[in-house]
């Protein structure tokens, strides 16, 4: 099972209400997958900044932190507390520092997202659980992805939730499982990736930095994974500019698409498409196996 | 006429009240608004009532269909009329995955196109689609007719058994023991008849269908046709 949504504006007076659409969404589909929930959310980007996730285990823990790394930043850094996870804005030269100081002086906390606009959030629990805690009905953006998980590979943890970040300002989550994803692991560890769970969409993630490392476009290196990724699966990447999809050949997994003037939406069913502004009217249709697709900005 | 709104009404309320309608039944018209994509609407009827559903619809909707007609005003989902016995499912948008899987009987109209594995192991139903069908559209289809006014996608028929496809288009690619085969009068009768009962009357010309069916070189086991299986 496991649920995905999607939403990509195209109308900029749709753009507050980003969140509260997103969360409706996600909430329908708590049913696809009850164990866990996330989201990555394109919001505001500042010059010659980038945006840092972070999550620890505690709000108190990643609070603690802020001082520290407005002091290596050598600017207030713009914290948003967001249960467990922190949001933080620091110049772009200082990015290595600032992750530096966060593995030296709190190796509890993790960098899950990194870009110019992406905030990713995921947390164990019932989706519209996960939703509320991280107060995604007043994010505000251009564009979102979520899941919602029923865990079939690998455990139940925040680490095996989705998004999975494949690099700066994008990430990936996984409707399905990959049944090669061992393998394809130990080659990517021996490239020098590392991964912190046994999960497959971990894997897929894993593979598609990997492909972009070795030079790769996004949209080449989802074309390769329908040559090496072996089993089910429907893909949605975030970017910066937008969000692709990509079914594998068989395509079991379902998965649906609705474009209006307004917005272009992903669901895993149309029942969460279900609450969108003039869904009525939408062009609707179903991805085709095997294709690469992509929605950016102009 | 009886209306059931489900954005008012619980999904299970609707499907009880359709299970315990006797054969004798007077309510013989239904109309259900606000499906909102919900699964397995009007799924398990045993009467012949008439419901129009005024939406699209999630998973399984009229799946295993006894005797009713289920008008569908939007499109449905995976397994629109899996297993159905008798009667008549009519879609008029497009339908997901699986449409009409395991039918035994009764006949599934869509007007629009059927995505993946239409047809799939069909037993007995017979399906006309107005567009096109997706890839390993029949498979293992064991009786009953396919006919597309379109085109159909990849390995068309793979595995098929005795049931008879018929293809206005092109088919990408044909599965495994899937030949083409002459179009003799009685399949144009037949194509005919199907086409009339799904309401395509005169407007379209019955000769201009290819027909596709087994090539029986699979039914029992042969070590050369290894490969195949």
């Amino acid at each position: 099972m496991c649920g995905i949504v999607g939403l990509f504006l195209k109308d900029k007076a749709l753009e507050p209400q980003l969140g509260g659409l997103v969360a409706g969404m996600l909430a329908t589909m708590c049913d696809r997958g009850p164990d866990s929930a996330g989201f990555a959310v394109y919001g505001d980007s500042q010059p010659d900044r980038v945006k840092l996730t972070l999550r620890g285990p505690s709000p108190a823990a990643l609070q603690a932190l802020v001082p520290k790394l407005a002091m290596t930043a050598g600017t207030p850094v713009a914290p948003v507390m967001r249960d467990t996870h922190l949001t933080i804005l620091v110049p772009t030269a200082c990015e290595t520092a600032v992750r530096d100081e966060i593995a030296a002086s709190a190796p509890e906390v993790t960098v899950v997202g990194a870009g110019r606009r992406m905030e990713i959030f995921k947390e164990v629990g019932r989706p519209d659980t996960v939703a509320s805690r991280f107060d995604l009905a007043r994010m505000s953006g251009t564009h979102a992805i979520g899941h919602t998980r029923m865990a079939t590979e690998s455990a139940v943890t925040t680490n095996g939730a989705h998004p999975f970040t494949t690099g700066p300002d994008q990430c990936l989550v996984h409707n399905g499982s990959l049944s090669n994803h061992n393998a394809v692991r130990r080659t990517l560890v021996r490239e020098g990736l590392s991964f912190e769970t046994d999960n497959d969409s971990e894997v897929a993630a894993g593979y598609l930095t990997w492909r972009m490392r070795e030079g790769l476009s996004l949209g080449d290196a989802l074309q390769a994974s329908l040559r090496d990724l072996d089993g089910f699966y429907t893909f949605v990447v975030g970017t910066e500019s937008g969000f692709g999809v990509l079914r594998d050949p068989i395509a079991c997994k379902p998965a649906v698409m609705a474009e209006t003037e307004r917005w272009v939406a992903f669901g895993t069913e149309y029942r969460a498409l279900v609450d969108l502004p003039g869904v009525a009217a939408a062009k609707m249709w179903e991805p085709e196996p095997a294709k690469v697709y992509f929605w950016e900005r102009g | 006429m009886r209306t059931v709104d489900l954005a008012v009404a619980p999904l299970r309320e609707l499907n009880a009240a359709l299970h315990s309608l006797k054969p004798e039944t007077n309510e013989r018209r239904w109309r259900v608004l606000n499906p909102r994509g919900a699964h397995a609407v009007a799924a398990g009827i045993d009467a012949a009532v008439r419901i129009e559903i005024e939406g699209h619809v999630g998973y399984y909707c009229a799946g295993m269909n006894k005797f009713a007609t289920v008008v569908i005003n939007g499109n449905a989902g995976p397994g629109v009329a899996e297993n159905m016995m008798s009667g008549k499912v009519h879609v008029t948008g497009d339908v997901s995955q699986a449409a009409g899987a395991s039918g035994c009987g009764g006949l599934l109209q869509v007007d629009g196109n059927a995505a993946a594995r239409c047809g799939i192991s069909m037993k007995g139903i017979d399906i006309v689609v107005k567009g096109s069908v997706g890839h390993m559209s029949a498979f293992m289809a064991q009786a009953g007719n396919l006919v597309v006014l379109g085109d159909a996608g990849e390995a068309l028929g793979d595995s098929i058994y005795e049931a008879r496809l018929y293809v206005r288009g092109s088919p990408k690619s044909l599965g495994a023991d899937c030949i083409e085969k002459p179009l003799r009068d009685e399949h144009r009768r037949d194509l005919r008849r199907l086409l009339d009962a799904a309401m395509l009357g005169g407007e379209v010309d019955v000769a201009e269908f290819k027909r596709y069916g087994s090539a029986r070189a699979l039914y029992h086991f042969h070590i050369d046709n290894l490969g195949s299986y």
